[in-house]
Order: structure tokens, then sequence, then C-alpha cells
């Protein structure tokens, strides 16, 4: 599994609130919501990204509010992976859960610049920079994540366990 | 070796005899919360999946607290499909409009939530209940999906940082001087993944609602949850209170911390924090020079009774500064029953303020004190990213209920004195 795309390159502390500000919470629709993604900090992020794409962040991205929204509006969107430094504990979780691919790379965050062409391969954990020719591995998940991760989230792999008692 | 109070709920929830920091568990949970922003997804969720049951309807909570009265016709679809869930799973602790308060500050208030106790719920703020002694941490709504049917929860075990508090808070300030002071100093990822262990004999001079404030606000320095010792103060509170029976879990005296952070309460001052982040923290008596547009006072931070008493004493008797809009909001139907019935709704309607029904609505941005460019706001809730009350030029400065209600009253950032 891998993703390539075109990189866009966001600060620390990237909160849950500019990822889908609560003005538009009122609903649960993904793709509704998902035209606001980022609207706060990046007016043109939706405009401009496409599937595969691939957002570079610093630390603590997803900071704040809990909403499941956020992680999901970044899915919707199309982008293949959220690369940081490091991520707030809930978005982690969720970003787990609901399937987003996300990998924590200080080094590649840091050096990766916006618009770069980047490609990752979920199944090592290597960021590769084409536009610099520059490669980075990331910290891999811990098996009971991956296994999550493999089964497609959360519920998927509760159900499956289920399944297998 | 030994284990920290949180290490030691989590191990007895997981059934296991001891916990290591960084340890996978499954652990049974007490109570599994949602809200109608979180729950509607869940919902959708545990539908999608094929549940049919949830694992025990007497330890899921669903408050509709984040946009209701509904603000509009979405928000009352939301409220809708929380309601539906609720009615045809007979959900024990379901709170609608009449009965529900902000969750954070009506799930304590009414017995929902121990000592002991292993909670999760889908809103951030979910790790308030660490103040009466319990894990809890803030989930998505798959988690929430997941427990809902299941009644267990994943969990990495947190390691932890220690505040050892000493000293009694002045008298014009509160947890939340406390709580804003920790972040400042920690940063906003200050306490990522990890407990924030609050400890010392100066617990013994905070009260709950002091301490419900400073655990509410854990997550803004990035922790898993905050938690506080099980005391006098605790019991008395939860004594005809807790539906269950408190349980009570102490940190080995050999327990390991990854840090440990004296604190004198003596020594706190009212602190600001200035946009557009938590940790951004200031001397409220250095800002005097800014002015600001509106005051809110309220949120699953500091609206609870404690709140309420300090903005009616800075207020009672005053008028606030022309041209700014103070808006104060009871965050559960017992404590708004309780400004009425002590005379303090009329004495904020005389000072010139609004008061609203519980809602989260203005915190957020969803409603009920929205902010128009250029505009600033001292507010006593938790949270002033970029745009978080309204527009993206828009200001948040979050302080406690006296600076909040000072401010009011000068129309500037206002440090508050006790008069002589």
């Amino acid at each position: 599994m891998n993703t390539q795309g075109k990189s866009f390159k966001y600060p620390d502390n990237v909160d849950t609130d500019v990822i889908i500000p609560a003005r538009y919470l009122n609903t649960p629709n993904a793709s509704e919501l998902a035209l606001h993604c980022m609207e706060d900090i990046d007016a043109d992020f939706v405009k401009n990204v496409k599937a595969g794409d691939v957002m570079v962040a610093g630390w603590n991205f997803g900071c704040g509010s809990s909403r499941e929204h956020a992680p999901l509006v970044i899915k919707t969107c199309g982008v293949g992976c959220v690369i940081a430094k490091s991520f707030a504990r809930i978005f982690y979780r969720n970003a787990i859960n609901i399937g987003l691919p996300i990998l924590e790379c200080e080094q590649a965050a840091k050096e990766i610049s916006a618009g770069d062409e980047v490609t990752v391969d979920f199944d090592t954990g290597v960021i590769t920079d084409i536009t610099t020719q520059k490669s980075y591995k990331a910290q891999p998940f811990p098996d009971f994540i991956q296994n999550i991760i493999k089964k497609g989230g959360l519920l998927n792999s509760l159900k499956e366990g289920k399944a297998n008692d | 070796m030994g284990m920290t109070m949180t290490q030691k709920i989590l191990a007895s929830h997981a059934g296991l005899d001891s916990v290591v920091a960084g340890q996978l568990i499954s652990a049974k949970l007490d109570i599994v919360l949602g809200n109608d922003i979180t729950t509607p997804v869940a919902v959708n969720e545990f539908k999608k999946a094929g549940f049919n049951s949830v694992f025990d309807k007497d330890k899921i909570a669903i408050v509709l607290d984040h946009f209701v009265p509904n603000k509009d016709i979405k928000a009352a679809e939301q409220s809708k499909t929380c309601r539906d869930f609720a009615c045809s799973h007979c959900v024990s602790h379901f709170y609608d409009v009449g009965k529900m308060g902000i969750e954070h500050a009506l799930l304590p208030e009414q017995g929902v939530v121990t000592a002991g106790d292993c909670i999760i719920g889908a809103d951030s703020h979910t790790c308030t209940y660490g103040a009466l002694g319990a894990f809890s941490t803030g989930v998505g709504s798959t988690d929430m999906a997941a427990g809902m049917a299941t009644g267990t929860a994943w969990f990495k075990v947190p390691s932890a940082i220690k505040f050892n508090l000493s000293g009694k808070l002045p008298s014009n300030c509160s947890g939340k001087d406390v709580i804003l002071t920790v972040i400042g100093m920690i940063g906003v990822d200050g306490a990522l993944y990890k407990s924030m262990e609050f400890t010392g004999e100066g617990v013994r001079d905070l009260s709950m609602d002091d301490r419900l404030c400073i655990c509410n606000m854990a997550i803004e320095a990035g922790a898993k949850n905050g938690i506080f010792p099980v005391d006098e103060i605790t019991l008395k509170y939860l004594e005809g209170r807790s539906e269950r029976k408190p349980a009570v879990f102490e940190a080995d005296a050999d327990a390991e911390y990854e840090r440990v952070i004296d604190i004198d309460l003596s020594k706190i001052t009212p602190t600001v924090a200035c946009p557009h982040l938590p940790e951004n923290t200031r001397a409220a008596s250095e800002l005097h020079g800014v002015k600001i547009d509106q005051v809110v006072i309220g949120s699953c931070t500091n609206g609870r009774l404690e709140d309420m008493e300090a903005a009616y004493k800075i207020l009672n008797g005053k008028r606030v500064a022309d041209g700014i809009r103070v808006i104060i909001i009871p965050a559960t139907m017992q404590i708004l029953r309780e400004c009425v019935e002590r005379g303090w709704y009329t004495a904020f309607i005389d000072a010139g303020a609004v008061v609203s029904t519980p809602t989260c609505g203005p915190c957020l941005g969803g409603y009920m004190g929205i902010l128009a460019s250029g505009e600033k706001c001292v507010a006593t809730t938790n949270r002033n990213f970029v745009g978080r009350m309204g527009h993206v030029d828009s200001e948040v400065y979050l302080a406690s209920p006296h600076t909040a209600a000072a401010s009011a009253l000068t129309g500037y950032i206002t440090e508050y004195k006790e008069e002589k």
C-alpha cells in the first residue's frame, strides 16, 4: 500500500478547529463537511488537493477537539497520508480508527517543502521526496495498531475478532 | 515497580495485577459518553458495523449540549438522531433540553461518574472527571461506537507528570489560573500522551469546582488524562450523588514519574491565555491595554456554581462597560436554578449581561455569541484557536471568571482586585 502526490505544508499545533471549524458540525455528512477542510488557515486547500496528496506538518498535529470529523474530512478530500513531527493523541487514535494513514517522522516533516512530490510506502514506512531525491524512515506502528489498520479500522477489526471467537 | 494512580485504575479495569507505561491493554468501561455532535457519527458507525445492541444501557450517557436548543435545522436533525438512538436502546442517561447541561458539568453533578471509574467520552474534555479520582479520557466517535457495543476500549498505558501542589490560592485566583499557569509552563503538547497527576498538600484547599476546571483543561496540554487523589472533599461531593460506589485508588509511593513539577499555589496570579494557543499565557495585569468587545462566562471549564458566584460578586450592583456584550451561561439546569433562587440571575440582568440556558454554543463558535472580524473576547472557555469563537480574524483571551467579570466592568482586560 502506498500513496503519491503533492505536499501541503502546515505549521506546529494545527488544531481540529481549523481542520474542520465547529460552525459546520451541524451535519455528520463527510462529503458536505469536506468542502470546508482547512479553510480557516488555507482557503485554497480544497480547491487544490488531489487524491493521493500528502499533508506535512509540525508538532502536535490535530490538537484540540476530539471531533472525528477532522481525520474524516482529510481522508474524504483524498489526502493519502499525513506526515507530522507528532500527533495529538485523540487525532492519532481517530485517524487509525477510521483508516487515515498517518506517519510520525520529524526529519521528513522538517525537510519536505510545500509542493514537493512525495511518495509514502506504508509497509516499510519509507517516505520519499521525489523533488529533492531524499528518503526518510518513519516510526513504525506497534503490531496491535498495524492490525487495526490492516483490518480497515477499529470496527472492522472488532467484527473480525468476534468472528474468530 | 510502583504504579501511578492512573495506572492502578487501568490495571484494575483490565483485570491485571499491574501495568507499565507503554503497555497496550483492553479495559472495561464504566461510562461511555457522547454529545449531539459526536454521537450521530458514532451511531452511523455503530449501525454500519452491524451492531444491534449496546453492552449496558445504564453505562451509556448521551448529552445534547453543543447546539441545543437546536440552533438550526441540521442541528435539529443531529439531536433527533441521538434521541432516536437513545430511545431505541433505552439509554438511561440521556439528557435532552430541560434536563441537559454541559456534559462535563452535568455528569459529575448527577452522580453518573464516580471515583475509580474508567470512562471514555467522544468529547476531548472528558478528562474533566479525573477531578473525582477517575480515569477519564476523550476519544472519537468510532471509539464511542465500539465502547457502546463492547463495553471495552484499548489504551496505551500512559506515563505521568506529577504536579506537587503546595500553599493556598490567593482570593482573586481559581483553578483556571492554576491550569493556565501549568499550560503556560509545559506548553500545549507538554503532557502529550501522558497523565497529569495532581497531588500534594495544596490539593486540600482546592474545591471540587477548581479540580474539575483543572482536569478539564489537561487536554489543552495534550494529556491523556488529569487526575486528583480522592480525599474528604471528593467523598463529600460524591455522597448522595454517586450512583455507583466510589472506588479509591492511590498512587504507589514508588510510582515512577517522567517529571515532577512543584507548584506553590500562593504564587499563582490571575492568568490569561492570549490568542491563538492556550500556552500563550501572560499575567492579566500585563494586558490592561487590551480593549474587548465581548465577555463569555460559562462552558464545561467554568460554568459551575462557584464560577457563577465569582461573577455575581463582581457584577452585583454594577453595570458592565458601554459597548461590551456579556454572556453568562450556567452549565446545568441545576446551576441555572441556583442562580435564579439566589438572586444572581437578576443581578446579572441588572448589570447588563444576558443569561442563557446551558449550551456549549459560543465556546466552539456554534452560536450564542459569535465574534465578528477584529473583535476580541475574554472567555472563561478552554480554547483560543484561530476562528474558535467566530471569524478567523477575531481573538479569544482565556481567563478565570474573576478576570472575565472584572474585564466586563471596565471594557479592558482587567485583573480583579478585591475591594477593601
